[in-house]
């Protein structure tokens, strides 16, 4: 069953998030051989249009607008609600970040659509999609599907592979106009807390610490070891409770469910709480000092010791790796 | 002001899941209120304090929730709904949810709502926005402070790690983010006073409500735990060879760096 489906991209610092191809490798398979249609909205987004189309999508609707400068539910839910009503979708497909959180269950009760939200997969089964999404914070997942009106979904990040990019793809970028009226929440700063490094929620590498790193300070060596990998430091609640670092890091059932390919613990010692944000990674390593310390059960490799003798050590063996390789 | 908070009552975080007959047990468990609705009901309790008022905790479920709804009024909230939906609904979705609490508010003309921005159990985090569409008013989610003065909210908003001050007008909903305050435990008086505050018990019948006009549209198929992980490897010996070992597994055999 051929569908047409809207794939909304999301624009960050003048180019497209990752997560926006891989929902548009999400919205291949919702299209099942349909057309896949992508959204761009901004106030000068329409040149990205074409990275849309050669990760995948057939052709881009393009709203833009002095007013969709900065993203605010109120401009991009009429924008989007605009390109709904030029196009007529089967389906909507938006990344499960900050923006997709926000935007698609308003857009969803405005259309009075069902909505899947934060799915870690999907497949076409008959008549219907099929999304795998978690549950209590990873401890379970469940398989749900849309039984009434438009299909529609949030993908979480780092999840579905992006399609190959393909430069020889072309395919038609237009401009939809939404008239966008007054908003009602105006953002008038923007306070950045986290300039520097990868967003968690994306990356591919984690470096996260616990209680073990003992200060604010005993940080540093987590932050060197997660640069040399091109990764981003986390943390357990016992170490944002204790004062170390920003509650922004922290990773379990409350705080971010992160899914990345390298996971290395450091002085954590593995509560559920904890395990619930962080056990889905491809690859675990703990790094701990009590050898009974419930990481290690979920933990792929284990290093039996301190954490600041060994994670040095671990940064200057993978700086050695790198050199050799490259 | 009139001030609502959204509350769900969810398993304890320490909880861990057993599935039988594809449903998830809950015989025995704990439950608590969902850790970002206790934000939601501090936050209102200080800005009723500050700026007088009354606020009114809701929840949709069963009678299980009243527990809860008494855990927050021990904590200072003032009244509390209980939406029981139960015996009228056969399945329910956020669009349920949302519909029934947006029936009920509709009519409680509320200046301020303030909901936590995810559930710890289902985690759609689609409940807030929902509502406030419903109602035709405003919204900002994940907020990690909230500054009211006359009808105007200056609300900052967490956005993966990064700050968004952003400035918007009463009535609004709010969904609440870690740090945006420090929950307090119920006092001892606190718990006695709150035996004796009122508690309403709601059907959909109250809110002119059918239940095809809460029907979901969206159905779990399948519900199962994720494949158990095996222990893994325990290195052994001196730790710069350990660690040297580390990074082979980890480039040869995990093929991760």
């Amino acid at each position: 069953m051929s569908r047409k489906v809207l794939v909304v991209g999301e624009v960050r610092d003048g180019s497209l998030r990752n997560v926006s191809y891989e929902t548009i490798a999400a919205g291949k398979t919702v299209a099942e051989g349909g057309e896949v249609v992508g959204v761009l909205i901004g106030d000068a987004v329409k040149d990205l249009g074409k990275d849309m189309i050669q990760y995948g999508a057939d052709r881009v609707a393009v709203v833009e607008d002095e007013k969709l400068k900065s993203y605010s539910s109120d401009g991009f839910s009429q924008a989007l609600l605009a390109v709904i009503e030029s196009e007529k979708p089967d389906g909507i497909l938006i990344g499960h970040t900050a923006l997709g959180k926000d935007l698609a269950p308003k857009v969803a009760a405005k259309l009075d659509a069902g909505l899947i939200s934060d799915a870690t997969a999907v497949e076409s089964a008959g008549e219907h999609v099929v999304f795998t999404r978690p549950i209590y914070s990873g401890k379970a997942f469940e398989k749900k599907i849309i039984t009434d009106g438009i299909i529609f979904a949030t993908i979480r990040p780092n999840n579905i592979s992006p399609l190959e990019k393909d430069e020889s793809r072309t395919g038609d970028i237009e401009t939809v106009d939404a008239g966008i009226k007054d908003l009602r929440a105006i953002i008038k700063e923007v306070v950045r807390k986290v300039s520097e490094g990868v967003d968690l929620s994306e990356a591919k590498v984690i470096v996260s610490g616990g209680r073990g790193v003992k200060s604010a300070d005993g940080f540093k060596p987590l932050k060197e070891l997660a640069d040399v990998l091109g990764g981003a430091v986390g943390a357990s609640r016992g170490a944002c409770d204790a004062g170390y670092c920003d509650y922004s890091l922290q990773i379990g059932q409350t705080g971010k469910v992160v899914t990345p390919d390298l996971y290395i613990a450091c002085g954590i010692s593995g509560a559920i709480q904890h395990l619930a944000g962080m056990s889905n990674s491809k690859v675990i390593v703990a790094i701990n000092k009590d050898p009974e310390a419930n990481i290690f059960n979920v933990a792929d490799y284990g290093i039996v010791g301190d954490l600041f003798e060994v994670v040095p050590l671990l940064t200057e063996e993978i700086k050695k790796l790198k050199v050799t390789s490259a | 002001m009139n001030i609502f908070v959204l509350l769900k009552r969810t398993f304890d975080t320490e909880e861990k899941i057993a599935i039988a007959n594809g449903r998830i047990q809950d015989d025995g468990a704990e439950y608590i209120i969902n850790p970002y609705d206790e934000y939601a009901v501090e936050e209102a309790i200080q800005v009723r304090d500050a700026q007088g008022g009354e606020v009114t905790v809701v929840t949709v479920g069963n009678e299980d929730a009243e527990k809860q709804l008494r855990t927050a009024l021990a904590m200072g909230a003032d009244k509390a709904v209980l939406i029981n939906i139960e015996d009228d609904v056969e399945a329910s979705d956020q669009v349920t949810t949302a519909k029934v609490l947006a029936a009920y508010l509709k009519e409680q003309e509320p200046d301020l709502i303030i909901g936590g921005n995810v559930a710890i159990d289902n985690a759609s985090g689609q409940v807030g926005p929902r509502v406030a569409e419903l109602l035709g008013i405003p919204y900002v989610t994940t907020i990690t402070n909230l500054e009211i003065d006359g009808d105007k909210a200056t609300v900052t908003r967490d956005v993966e790690g990064d700050s968004e001050i952003i400035e918007t007008t009463l009535p609004l909903l709010v969904t609440a983010q870690q740090g945006l305050n420090e929950p307090r435990y119920p006092s001892l008086p606190g718990i006695m006073k709150a035996k004796k505050k009122p508690l309403e018990e709601l059907e959909l019948d109250d809110l002119d409500l059918e239940e095809e006009d809460v029907e979901p549209k969206t159905k779990t198929i399948e519900v199962y735990l994720p494949p158990k992980k095996e222990a893994g490897k325990v290195l052994e010996g001196e730790i710069t060879d350990q660690v040297k070992e580390l990074v082979q597994l980890l480039h040869n055999e995990a093929k991760v760096i």
